[in-house]
């Protein structure tokens, strides 16, 4: 069948021609963007939390163009998926800076995966931003955190309970994983610093998704009723939370007795729960959907237009973005260049307002000030305000309550140039053994 | 001079304080802080409006205007709180904002002034409030009401009340305590356990009783917490048969490696979802049967499903456990992504129906509703499935098959369409596992994942191909499970039961109850 075969020849050439004709254009025109990486997983277990970010990234580059763009150019978003798979983060990341050259990332959520992505960024030095609230404990030339350090949220969030609902026993409960480790151990150690006994404090892990609850809320709500006023501080992550606070509703317990107050309950969680059994629960963050300013006004209506959904909802992980884009793009302003080394210097000092009615600094640090709020949750799944810090809050990312990081500290500005300064030993490289 | 300073600021406060006690609801338009003392204030003010206006603030229906008055929402108008009069509020409305401490608040207010309420739900509500507060101050309410009240059990609550407020004060005499702690005695539950526990300061014989009483609740408490562990064994255990039920048929009788399981359960979950909202639609009047209608219709969506797998792909791969076992996996891929694609990556609220919420104490034990219903759904779904593998037709020739195929055929049976038809009935099982687990999970994409592991756990741990083993196995091992829950933590438990079953597996290959006979061999 050489006829057959010639045919098929030809095919493939036509198809390779057409492919490079396509593909042509698109170099030329790279030249004139400035490609903006977006690495979220849109698929697997984080897809309930990521997608949202991808989608807002989406909004503010399309609004920035709007504006004229960047250094006269047009931002173009490369969204890639790295489908909730630690390993493949950092495969995409490496995609993203040397196949398409991107100016900058906006991306991860889990600290593994920004744990993964790490090296990548180091190496390449590359640009990354991290929107979501973390354990602390680390600090890189390459990436700027724009979510909440432990001092910024969890810290606070316990003083409030300790002097607002005097609360005296405390239960720690987390899903079992870097996050929740650590911020409990710093947690740990402040409480046992304010003078909280050994036998006051319940610490309790869970596997990720757990759903069946019954047995650690009767735990919980045994360790609740011993007369001394009980709060619970959750690190429970992702889908388990659902289940837990249907649980704690089916035992009849009532903020009124025993709140909760959890760090990774936003807005979009309470999207898939009846909120009349939660009322009152806490949860602490730097942003939330119902606080009335101006900024914040303008950005729901924006993202419901954009979204074409006016029921969506919006949290902190994308305030963090909105926070993190426009400092970017200041900083690139600044320094009139994408290039990442330029763009890192310019970065520290730059201020942009928040959502909130405040301004958020990147500090020599590589975290931003942020204020603290603590919100009620309410029947209609929003969370009302009955807290909150006079000010911004300057990140701690080195945890004075932790041996080993008490020493330490990060400053990018020159000539100390280095993310774990020990004041001890006046070195650069961590904690002394 | 610092007597001076202190008169000055005692005159400024003066007004403030005048007025407060003028006009106990003054606090209402104020901070946090002032609510929840106007509260306490009007509790015992006396004032007549003061149960309605805090009943108002309670149920979120209080209302401040701009120039301060404070209004109750009605249906169809508003009413002076100050006055109980229907007025026409000046201005927009803004509610009275409420955090925990003004709930504590309204709570402890509430129950000393429904203690004389018509309802006696609302008494029994208003005792229990005072038990839980140990609010002093109601005692005399109290006595009043006890006085009054006929009904013994609420006369027991109330009598519990007034024990733990008398022995929270330091007012009542000694007798008076001691026959306090008899009273919680005798209620013997955690809650009167941690009041005796709490107490401080107390004479002597009181103390010594109080530890009596505390030791012999302790015990009673050992007896029930047992049972209460064995509950939620139960309850652990019926979930993991509902989940693995299907997969019984299609692993278990059919022998098929069915990776896509889950995404069956899920899409169980998923068709509870639509109908909910098409009832909330369509049928409002009828939304607390909206669980009870999707039990057949996901058993018909994932059955059909299940059927157009079997004709689609797994046919193809009969013999060849590996390659159905890739496919499936990638077919569950496919089936999330699909479902992510038309739901969204968001959880979706599923809700649960007024008879499934809430629970019941019986003695010492908690038990939730929803909890009971899926234990009893489960066992009404195994039943239901040893009905039809033993009693019809289908269920005979589903038998004659996999136990001899090529004999069913010479039969006349038609055995592919057996085939496609068990697997339809094992997806269908898992599809109204998923209406189940719609009321304990979250609805995502994700659901079914969770839950396929263990599944394949119950299934080999019970005997492949024996549907009382898989009963067995998922009872054993939710209750196994949920003691070690306590001792190991949640995440040990887990790893344990694992150690244990491959062990296990190890010593008995073929489960708890193998299949004998020349059936195996087959």
């Amino acid at each position: 069948m050489p006829s057959f075969r010639t045919w098929l020849r030809g095919a493939a050439l036509g198809a390779a021609a057409l492919a490079a004709s396509a593909l042509l254009p698109t170099h030329a025109r790279a030249d004139d963007t400035i490609k903006v990486g977006i690495l979220h997983s849109l698929s697997g277990t984080m897809a309930i939390s990521e997608t949202t970010l991808k989608d807002v990234m989406l909004m503010l580059i399309d609004e920035q163009n709007k504006k004229g763009g960047l250094l006269g150019k047009k931002l173009e978003a490369v969204v890639v998926d790295p489908a909730s798979n630690w390993p493949l983060f950092a495969e995409k990341a490496r995609q993203l800076l040397t196949v398409d050259k991107v100016a900058a990332v906006f991306g991860c959520w889990t600290s593994v995966s920004r744990k993964s992505v790490l090296p990548v960024f180091e190496e390449l030095n590359g640009i990354l931003f991290y929107p979501v609230q973390y354990e602390g404990e680390e600090s890189s030339r390459n990436v700027f955190y724009t979510g909440a350090a432990p001092n910024q949220q969890a810290i606070p969030a316990v003083d409030y309970l300790m002097s607002e609902e005097k609360v005296k026993r405390w239960v720690l409960a987390g899903t079992d994983y870097v996050y929740p480790r650590t911020t409990n151990k710093i947690l740990e150690a402040y409480l046992k610093s304010k003078g909280v006994a050994d036998e006051d404090i319940m610490i309790n892990y869970t596997p990720f998704g757990h759903s069946d609850w019954q047995n650690i809320v009767a735990q919980i709500k045994k360790f609740g009723s011993s007369g001394k006023k009980t709060a619970v501080v959750s690190t429970i992550n992702g889908d388990a939370n659902v289940p837990f606070y249907k649980e704690l509703g089916n035992q009849g317990i009532k903020a009124t007795d025993i709140p909760v107050v959890a760090f990774s309950v936003g807005e979009e969680e309470l999207a898939g729960l009846d909120t009349k059994p939660l009322l009152g629960h806490l949860a602490a963050w730097n942003y939330f959907e119902s606080i009335d300013t101006p900024a914040n006004k303008a950005f729901i209506d924006e993202w419901h237009g954009f979204t074409k959904k006016p029921t969506r909802t919006t949290n902190d992980p994308m305030e963090a973005h909105y926070i993190g884009f426009n400092m970017w793009v200041k900083a690139v302003e600044k320094a009139g260049t994408t290039d990442p080394n330029k763009v890192i210097d310019a970065m520290i000092g730059v201020a942009v307002p928040n959502l909130t009615g405040g301004i958020a600094t990147m500090m020599p640090n590589h975290h931003i000030t942020k204020p603290v709020y603590i919100g009620e949750v309410q029947g209609d799944g929003q969370f009302n305000v009955v807290w909150n810090t006079p000010g911004t809050v300057v990140a701690q990312e080195w945890s004075p309550y932790l041996e080993g990081s008490r020493d330490l500290i990060a400053d990018w500005r020159k000539p100390m140039s280095c993310g774990n300064f020990n004041v001890k030993t006046g070195k650069c490289g961590g904690a002394s053994k | 001079m610092i007597l001076l300073r202190i008169l000055l600021l005692l005159l400024a406060l003066a007004p403030a304080l005048a007025r407060a006690e003028d006009d106990p609801f003054a606090g209402l338009a104020g901070s946090y802080d002032d609510i929840s003392n106007a509260v306490a204030a009007l509790a015992v003010s006396g004032n007549a409006q003061a149960e309605p206006a805090i009943a108002a603030l309670q149920a979120g229906r209080l209302f401040v205007a701009p120039d301060n008055s404070l209004w109750i929402k009605r249906d169809g108008g508003a009413v002076n709180a100050r006055t109980g009069a229907p007025g026409e509020p000046p201005g927009a409305l803004k509610p009275v904002r409420q955090n925990n401490a003004v709930r504590r608040a309204t709570e402890a207010a509430m129950g000393s002034l429904t203690l004389f309420s018509a309802d006696p739900a609302v008494r029994a509500k208003a005792a229990a409030a005072i038990f839980e507060q140990r609010d002093t101050a109601a005692i005399p309410a109290l006595d009043r009401a006890l006085a009054k009240e006929t009904n013994p059990a609420i006369r027991t609550a109330m009598q519990q009340a007034r024990a733990a407020a008398l022995l929270s004060g330091n007012a009542a005499s000694e007798a008076d305590r001691l026959a306090a702690v008899e009273v919680l005695r005798a209620r013997g539950d955690m809650a009167a356990s941690n009041l005796l526990e709490s107490l401080s300061g107390q004479p002597k014989a009181v103390a010594a009783a109080a530890a009596t009483a505390e030791a012999s609740i302790a015990r009673m408490q050992q007896m029930w917490s047992l049972a209460q562990g064995v509950f939620y064994g139960l309850s652990l255990g019926s979930v993991l048969l509902l989940a693995a039920a299907g997969l019984a048929i299609t692993f278990g009788v059919m022998g098929v490696i069915n990776m896509a399981h889950g995404e069956m359960v899920m899409l169980g979950a998923y068709t509870t979802f639509v109908v909910q909202q098409a009832m909330q639609t369509y049928l409002p009047s009828l939304f607390g049967a909206s669980l009870i209608v999707a039990i057949p219709l996901a058993f018909i969506v994932s059955g059909v499903v299940g059927i157009a797998i079997e004709r689609l792909l797994i046919r193809f791969l009969y013999g060849r456990p590996l390659e159905t076992l890739l496919a499936t996996w990638g077919l569950s891929l496919t089936l999330q992504q699909a479902v992510r694609s038309i739901f969204g990556a968001s959880n979706r609220d599923v809700s649960t129906p007024g008879w499934m919420s809430g629970a019941d104490q019986f003695g010492g034990i908690t038990i939730t509703y929803n909890r009971l219903s899926i234990i009893v759904f489960a066992a009404l779904v195994m039943a239901a499935l040893m009905a039809v593998l033993r009693y019809t037709p289908l269920g005979l020739q589903m038998r004659a098959v996999t136990q001899n195929r090529r004999m069913a055929a010479a039969m006349g049976i038609r055995t592919p369409w057996i085939d496609a038809l068990t697997f339809g009935l094992g997806s269908g099982v898992a599809g109204m596992a998923g209406v189940a687990l719609s009321q304990i999970d979250n609805v995502s994409p994700n659901l079914g994942q969770g839950y396929i592991i263990d599944s394949f756990m119950v299934v080999v741990f019970g005997g492949v191909g024996n549907l009382w083993g898989t009963v067995v196995s998922a009872l054993m091992l939710g209750i196994v499970n949920k003691f070690l829950e306590p001792l190991a933590g949640a995440v040990l438990a887990k790893i344990l039961v694992l150690v244990l079953l491959i062990l296990f597996i190890q010593r008995k290959p073929r489960g708890l109850f193998p299949l004998k006979g020349r059936a195996v061999e087959a």
